[in-house]
């Protein structure tokens, strides 16, 4: 590591970053704290296990800190295939967790390929995107970005993991700001509220919400421009209809019934506390009865009693609001907001387009992690099982994440070097 | 610039929202609070074990036998199998479910009683097999048992709380016991304790695994009292067989203590009806007998007129007003004509002449009537004449409250002159109108522990302590003072009477009841009563009453007996009193032919009477 690396290095992200991982570290702690299981050997416990990857986090860290960001540019593509043998590899090698084969496993350490995917789709993407011939605005360089992202995406649905999967809708962020046109951006709002009245409610009555959409938007275009033709309109509406119909297909017969009991809970259908809403009416109850200061640390009365499940790891949010209550809660959401934040100011100072389309898109990702999670914590976002970076249980996407963030730092350091 | 902007406003607008909701979910909405301490903490009472109760020489009268009660919080059970569970526990399916309503009714988050007092067979079973059963669980609980099935009356019984029991105290919960009746009523308190609380750390399978915040919010229960009664065993055991088949009361105290040796109500019932499960059942069945009434005290509650007693207090007022001294003679000629064509009977033969002591002994209606009106014409006026009797004889304890530490009671009646103005206007009333006061028969009444009291009284020569049922001084402080209660009857004056009495048992009306090498003071009544049949009053046979004291020198007993319908006061109220002041002093009877007399007699018979609808004979 060089004297300019030190020097020049965004230490506001340093610092926030290290503040998440030790208050992240601190809390698993207390969400994993069993007091009948203490003889257990440390590196054993969740917590072990955690550190470990905390020390491999700060030490790949370090390397890629002190290397040449020039060489990552080039490594892209490897990285992205290697990315894919390692999914490829799961259906062999992997290990079978809650029906998900997501794991290659090394004795107690585990490794979750899904995770460092991303890393190699956001190079692969970056890459691509820098090249002198490709035209975001064009068709066909629109059909190799989706294809980029649409093999990880399918190899880890495969697994299956739907979660995981659904993160790499962040991708549309640093897509977007990259000149990805507006059509998307409707058809990606259009898509995701005609999915949500297409599960709420029956086909007729959807239908008849579709018609009764379509003339109010027919008759407000008419209103603004009098030429306006009838059959587009109704062209959309037959797509939108198909659509509808399709995704009510896939929810009844490819989906299995904890998926849709999830949605369900979420869209508020069903009241089941002791079924499937039980995880999200626990982890309310136990971020609820924090209070403004919280029970306090090791105090959470939920948190110990094991009442929200996977709480280590997806729920991981509500000890936070048990224990540290909203002054606490608060804090966390504060400085997940600013990095967030600082990574996206850092990005748009870049003036390459690999190295800004990397940091926007470790924003992005961070972005869509915190929205899910949290959001599923709090009872307003729909369950989807997706780990809090550098707090939650999970050594993968701590590595994976510190290794973004590390290479972020890496080129925000470099910017004015070179 | 909207392609800048939207991933920075997008988190922007996310990160407020999170917080608005976190503003909610913690801030605003306290319902969290409650459903993670409902969740998490499982709140356990800790009863401390009731406090027993002993007789005066330390034997168990009440003990306590544990038991089980399934609790449940409706919020909490799952859909179970009624059937199997009403099959383990073998009761009724329907009280199960209608139990189960009830809770749910009282409080969904809150643990109500489902089935009280599961015995130990059934104990066993269930303790296996809970686990099934969300919801619910198995609190250990005493319950009261009474080794010796005695003294109903003076014990009382406990119960569980009731909604208004609840709504008084903040001390009681659902399914916790309270004393009803008696001791345990009035020393509650002291013989419940205080109920402790330990918390403990559920996980969300409902299992406990831990102390909640290291027992930082457990309270400690406050141990119990255990209490030790004045009443002995024995006495009181020995009373209650005498008086069986017979209604009545027996009362018997220390004169020198005021500490009741014996309680009796007859008839009565085995205290052990009264707890567990048949214990409403037998409860009404107990409450629906309006005829002999076993739930009644009739020591305590029933007020008589005391009858001839009641001549020893009217001597002593007469002795102390000086309107007679112990050389006073009357001559009765089998009773006399106290008023123009009022004539009143008297047993002694024509031409009896009497004194005091004679007067006593032979129980003379002429002689206190005479004495009687003495005292109410001394001054002129029979007003001021009352109104001074009425004094004295309220310093015995009667006409009011006694003060001893039982919860009921009653305060029998000695009447004034506003009672006589009333029923007769003004001036409308003279001593020979109200001339029945004199025997112990016209308006006055009293309680049978009010006489055992009034004898209490003479055995000590002026004083009584307040009759009291508890020996230890500490639970006595400032609810009953064990100072003496003074007459106002000079202490000379009880000489002249106690002799009379002494002279009852020696050759007087209850010679049947002296017992050898003890000096038995006494004064046997035999009391006119009525009913009411259709609205007719009806004469009933007269009640057997007896007081006594022994020996006549440091008396160790002083005792009141009354038999209802049992005629002649020495028919059975003396006996019984004889035989239980011989078993208190020498431990023994050796009159076993009286002994048999009095356990083989019944007035059952006599009791039936007025309900059978048909002519009857009293008095026979």
């Amino acid at each position: 590591m060089n004297r300019n690396i030190i020097l020049s290095i965004d230490w506001i992200t340093v610092l926030l970053y290290f503040s998440l991982i030790s208050f992240g570290t601190l809390n698993l702690y207390s969400a994993t704290y069993d007091e009948s299981f203490q003889n257990i050997s440390f590196f054993l416990s969740p917590i072990g296990k955690q550190s470990i990857f905390l020390f491999l986090s700060l030490v790949s860290g370090m390397l890629l800190l002190a290397i040449d960001p020039k060489i990552l540019e080039p490594f892209s593509n490897i990285a992205y295939v290697i990315s894919l043998i390692l999914l490829l590899g799961l259906f062999l090698f992997g290990k079978t967790v809650n029906y998900s084969t997501s794991w290659y496993s090394f004795g107690p350490i585990s490794l979750q390929p899904s995770e460092f995917a991303k890393i190699g789709t956001i190079l692969v993407l970056g890459n691509y995107l820098s090249k002198i011939q490709t035209d975001i605005k064009k068709i066909s360089s629109q059909f190799k970005i989706i294809l980029l992202i649409a093999i990880p995406v399918s190899f880890i649905s495969f697994q299956p993991d739907l979660g995981s999967a659904l993160i790499f809708i962040a991708f549309f962020f640093p897509l977007f700001r990259e000149g990805l046109s507006q059509i998307y951006l409707i058809i990606f709002i259009s898509a995701t509220v005609l999915f949500l009245i297409s599960i709420s409610y029956e086909t007729i009555t959807t239908i008849v919400i579709i018609l009764f959409l379509f003339t109010i938007i027919f008759l407000c275009l008419r209103y603004l421009n009098p030429k306006i033709k009838l059959w587009p309109i109704i062209f959309f509406m037959m797509i939108s209809i198909g659509f509808s119909f399709i995704v009510d297909y896939g929810y009844n017969e490819l989906f299995e019934q904890r998926h849709r009991d999830r949605i369900e809970i979420f869209l508020g259908k069903k009241i089941d506390y002791k079924g499937a809403g039980y995880n999200i009416n626990q982890s309310k109850i136990a971020i609820g009865s924090g209070g403004l200061t919280g029970k306090g640390f090791l105090q959470g009365s939920q948190t110990k009693g094991n009442f929200v499940p996977q709480q280590h790891t997806d729920y991981i949010f509500s000890t936070i609001g048990e224990e540290w209550g909203f002054i606490g809660s608060s804090i966390i959401i504060i400085i997940y907001f600013t990095l967030i934040i600082k990574i996206i100011i850092s990005a748009e100072k870049q003036t390459r387009k690999f190295r800004r389309f990397f940091s926007y898109s470790v924003a992005s990702l961070l972005f869509i992690h915190f929205l899910v999670n949290i959001g599923m914590s709090l009872g307003i976002s729909p369950t989807i099982g997706i780990p809090l970076p550098f707090i939650s249980y999970g050594g993968s996407c701590l590595l994976a994440f510190s290794m973004l963030i590390f290479i972020h730092l890496n080129f925000d350091a470099n910017r004015l070097n070179e | 610039m909207i392609r800048i902007y939207f991933l920075p406003f997008t988190a922007i607008l996310v990160s407020v929202i999170f917080i608005l909701r976190l503003v909610n979910l913690q801030i605003i909405d306290s319902s969290y609070k409650l459903l993670s301490d409902n969740n998490a903490v499982f709140e356990q009472t800790l009863f401390p074990e009731r406090g027993l109760i002993f007789d005066r020489n330390g034997k168990v009268l009440v003990s306590n036998k544990s038991s089980y009660d399934l609790m449940g919080i409706p919020e909490n059970i799952s859909v179970f199998d009624t059937i199997e569970l009403s099959n383990i526990l073998k009761v009724d399916k329907k009280l199960l479910v209608s139990n189960l309503n009830k809770a749910r009714k009282f409080s969904s988050k809150l643990p109500s009683i489902i089935i009280p007092a599961i015995p130990k067979e059934i104990n066993a079973v269930i303790q296996e097999k809970i686990w099934k059963y969300d919801g619910f669980y198995l609190q250990k609980k005493s319950t009261r048992h009474y080794p010796e099935a005695v003294a109903a009356n003076i014990l009382g019984y406990v119960s569980e709380v009731n909604k208004n029991d609840i709504k008084k105290s903040t001390y009681y919960q659902s399914g916790d016991l309270i004393g009803r009746q008696g001791i345990e009523k009035y020393y509650e308190n002291d013989l419940r304790g205080k109920k402790g609380k330990k918390f403990y750390q559920k996980d969300r399978f409902n299992r406990i695994i831990g102390s909640y915040e290291n027992g930082k919010f457990d309270i400690s229960p406050k141990n119990s009292n255990n209490l030790n009664l004045t009443v002995d065993l024995t006495i009181q055991k020995y009373g209650e067989k005498l008086m069986e088949n017979k209604w009545g009361g027996i009362v018997a105290i220390q004169p020198s203590t005021g500490e009741v040796l014996a309680l009796v109500s007859a008839p009565s019932y085995n205290p052990n009806l009264l707890v567990g499960r048949e214990r409403s059942k037998n409860y009404s069945n107990l409450s629906l007998d309006t005829i002999s009434k076993p739930l009644f005290d009739r020591s305590l509650q029933a007020q008589y007129a005391p009858g001839s007693p009641f001549k020893t207090i009217n001597a002593l007022v007469a002795l102390q007003e000086e309107t007679i001294n112990d050389k006073t003679v009357f001559q009765c000629n089998e009773g006399h004509y106290y008023a123009k064509g009022m004539h009143m009977e008297c047993f002694c033969p024509k031409g009896s002449k009497n004194n005091l002591i004679k007067a006593i002994y032979n129980s003379c209606n002429t002689f206190f009537a005479n004495t009687y009106r003495s005292i109410i014409d001394k001054n002129g006026s029979p007003a001021d004449g009352l109104e001074k009797w009425n004094k004295y004889v309220k310093s015995f304890g009667l006409g009011n409250y006694l003060g001893y530490d039982l919860p009921i009671g009653k305060t029998g009646f000695i009447p004034n002159s506003n009672y006589y103005d009333y029923w007769y206007n003004k001036g409308g009333w003279k001593s020979s109108t109200i001339v029945s006061n004199a025997i112990g028969q016209g308006e006055i009444l009293a309680t049978p522990i009010q006489m055992a009291n009034i004898t209490a009284a003479i055995a000590n020569r002026g004083y009584y302590i307040t009759p009291h049922f508890v020996k230890s001084d500490k639970l006595l402080k400032n609810k009953i003072v064990s100072e003496k209660k003074f007459t106002l009857i000079d202490s000379i004056h009880y000489e002249k009477v106690i002799e009379g009495m002494y002279q009852v048992t020696e050759r007087g009306t209850a010679k049947i009841a002296k017992i050898k090498n003890v000096k038995v003071c006494g004064k046997t009544g035999t009391i006119e009563n009525f009913t009411k049949i259709k609205d007719q009053k009806v004469q009933l046979t007269d009640h057997s009453i007896f007081i006594g004291f022994a020996p006549k020198e440091n008396p160790e007993i002083a005792i009141c007996v009354f038999v209802e319908n049992g005629y002649w006061g020495a028919r059975w109220a003396a006996p019984i009193a004889s035989l239980i002041i011989e078993k208190y002093l020498n431990k023994e009877v050796k009159r076993k032919w009286l002994e048999k007399r009095i356990l083989n007699g019944s007035l059952l018979n006599e009791y039936e009477k007025p309900y059978l609808g048909t002519e009857f004979v009293i008095n026979e």
